[in-house]
């Protein structure tokens, strides 16, 4: 069994902190991790492949940097890893994004399973793994929480819903997307963190997962940014309440009867 | 699909709303996203249409139609029973193909966010994710979409000059939802689900409706988040409490959720969801990025602590100074039942 797992680097924000003044996280100068989502994505493929054999193959697009986060994807278990780098892709939207990844998927010579985390956290978008599975004309599975059964022709996929969850059968190859609460991602081990650092790591470019050149990067996207500006700060005056519970108690009560919310 | 002459545009028109139906009733969220398309379509002078795709929908659209709708399209069939998105995203981009829209708004919701995507790529057009405002470049006529991205720290205006229809998904509660009007008249088309051999791909063998709906976090008006500080699974109980006083959900913050205290669904964060609720109030939550960047985009956020300087406490709009166990049971006390 071929898995493939769509990983990207985001920004990390756990060592930002908080601008006294617009009360918004200041995110300069932050360090580069692997999305949070993606290291519960590697883990589920890790865990296929140790239940049924193949190989779990790591794929990320980004700048030669992003090289970092396949080999922490390595170091948690997967066997090989292909990084998409290139100024060609540069200013992909998710349409491109999920274009050019379906692309490598294809020149891996496709695969049983795709696995992406829920969503980025830098664009929360949590369009790349639906577009991928549209470009390569699979069916898919999104906020999937555990994976009930998996053989080399199916799998068992237990979606998260607002209201509940549903459970659905789907023939391979198949996309999916997955949620915190799939599993707990393994600490590497000493052995696996010094054979991730030595691990060859190809880098592709357009031309070699064959391309359309008119799909990718900023000219294959169809969305384009064309502002970026600081939310409004937060309209309300913050105010303080101390004292007994029962005063503190009355003086929330009175707040929400002001605002008509309760 | 992408434009090859600037007149190609004018052959696109009206403002579709795709309605989000769960086990075949149509969701609030819906009505709201009628209310964004109507002042959209009456920028553009031209219709509103929503889409509805599900199973045994019967008697559904009066209230779409007295909502601002003009025109509804029906698609019932019993494979859109259970939510299919192969199916649900051929569908709309056959009809797409058939009926030329040039905006099409979607519930940014579990199923709009899986649907959605796939209709980009397969209709070939532009995706905005999670907009909060939507508006007319008065120019030339392009949908402005303005999306938070880093967890509510940038806002990004997108758009999608050169490729019809311009799709956009929007959070529950973020639009309003138009006072209904039973005397609007509109029409009804019924449109048929094309079966295709793919469909035995996937199947739907079982669906669970939580009966707690507090765990629909993206739908509350009113939520009441608990974190280390309520010390154990017993203090999320007082917390239901007060939510159920006040007509609102149980959030956790991450540390409550992997100490076992309260399952995952309720995880407000980057790691869990994020929420733009009315009111969101953090009961012994420290603060964490991770759980600010999910929740700060609520309108009021309260805090209660006994420690005043924790992140949550610094950024709150009102800060409680005080023991949680005190002074929740006094909210519980002073508030009457709904």
């Amino acid at each position: 069994m071929r898995i493939v797992v769509c990983i990207k680097q985001v920004p990390a924000t756990h060592d930002a902190s908080i601008d006294p003044e617009t009360k918004r996280i200041v995110r300069e100068g932050v360090k580069a991790i692997l999305n949070p989502f993606d290291t519960y994505a590697v883990e589920e493929g890790v865990l296929l492949r140790e239940r049924l054999g193949g190989e779990v193959v790591v794929l990320s697009m980004g700048p030669p940097k992003a090289e970092a986060v396949l080999r922490e994807a390595v170091s948690q278990g997967a066997d090989r890893a292909v990084l998409l780098s290139h100024r060609a892709f540069g200013g992909s939207d998710t349409w491109a994004t999920s274009y050019a990844l379906a692309c490598a998927i294809r020149t891996l010579g496709g695969a049983d399973l795709v696995i992406c985390g829920k969503q980025a956290v830098d664009g929360d978008t949590a369009q790349v793994g639906p577009g991928i599975a549209a470009h390569l004309g699979w069916p898919q599975a999104t906020h999937v929480m555990q994976i009930r059964s998996a053989n080399p022709g199916s799998i068992v996929a237990v979606r998260m819903h607002e209201d509940g969850y549903d459970v659905c059968e789907l023939s391979l190859p198949v996309v999916i997307t997955v949620v915190k609460d799939i599993n707990q991602p393994r600490i590497p081990t000493l052995r696996s963190s010094l054979a991730s650092r030595k691990i060859n790591i190809p880098v592709w470019t357009p031309d070699m997962i064959a391309a359309d050149t008119a799909r990718i990067g900023l000219d294959g996207s169809p969305t384009r940014v064309v502002k970026t500006e600081p939310p409004p700060p937060r309209q309300n005056a913050s105010c303080r309440i101390e004292g007994p519970p029962a005063v503190c108690a009355a003086a929330l009560v009175r707040e929400l009867r002001i605002r008509n919310l309760v | 699909m992408r434009l090859n002459t600037a007149d190609e545009r004018e052959t696109f028109q009206h403002v579709w709303v795709v309605a989000e139906v769960l086990s075949g009733r149509v969701q609030s969220v819906t009505h709201e996203l009628i209310g964004a398309a109507r002042a959209l379509a009456d920028l553009r002078r031209c219709d509103v249409w929503v889409i509805v795709l599900g199973s045994g929908l019967a008697g559904q659209t009066d209230s779409l139609i007295a909502c601002g709708c003009d025109t509804v399209v029906v698609v019932d069939d019993p494979a859109l029973a259970t939510f299919n998105d192969e199916a649900a995203a051929r569908t709309l981009v056959q009809l797409i193909a058939k009926y030329r829209p040039e905006i099409v708004l979607c519930g940014a919701t579990t199923c709009g966010r899986a649907l959605i995507p796939r209709v980009a790529v397969l209709a070939e057009c532009g995706l905005t994710a999670d907009c909060t405002g939507l508006a007319i470049d008065p120019d030339n006529g392009d949908l402005l979409q303005t999306r938070p991205a880093f967890g509510g720290n940038i806002l990004a205006t997108i758009r999608s000059s050169h490729h019809r229809p311009q799709l956009a998904t929007v959070r529950p509660r973020v639009m309003k939802a138009l006072d209904p009007d039973p005397r609007r008249l509109g029409r009804v088309i019924r449109e048929p689900l094309t079966p295709d051999p793919s469909d035995a791909l996937k199947r739907v063998i079982e669906v669970f409706h939580s009966t707690e709906t507090a765990v629909n976090l993206g739908d509350a008006r009113f939520i009441i988040a608990g974190g280390r500080g309520l010390k154990g699974a017993a203090g999320f109980d007082l917390l239901r409490q007060l939510a159920t006083r006040v007509g609102g959900a149980v959030g956790a913050s991450r540390a409550a959720v992997d100490a076992g205290w309260i399952p995952y669904a309720y995880q407000v964060g980057q790691t869990g969801q994020t929420v733009q609720s009315t009111v969101y109030m953090a009961c012994g939550i420290s603060g964490q990025i991770q759980h600010l960047v999910g929740m700060q985009s609520c309108d009021l956020i309260i805090a209660l602590d006994k420690d005043c300087d924790t992140p949550m406490m610094q950024i709150a709009d009102i800060a409680i100074v005080g023991d949680l166990f005190e002074i929740v049971p006094e909210l519980i006390r002073q508030i009457p039942e709904p």
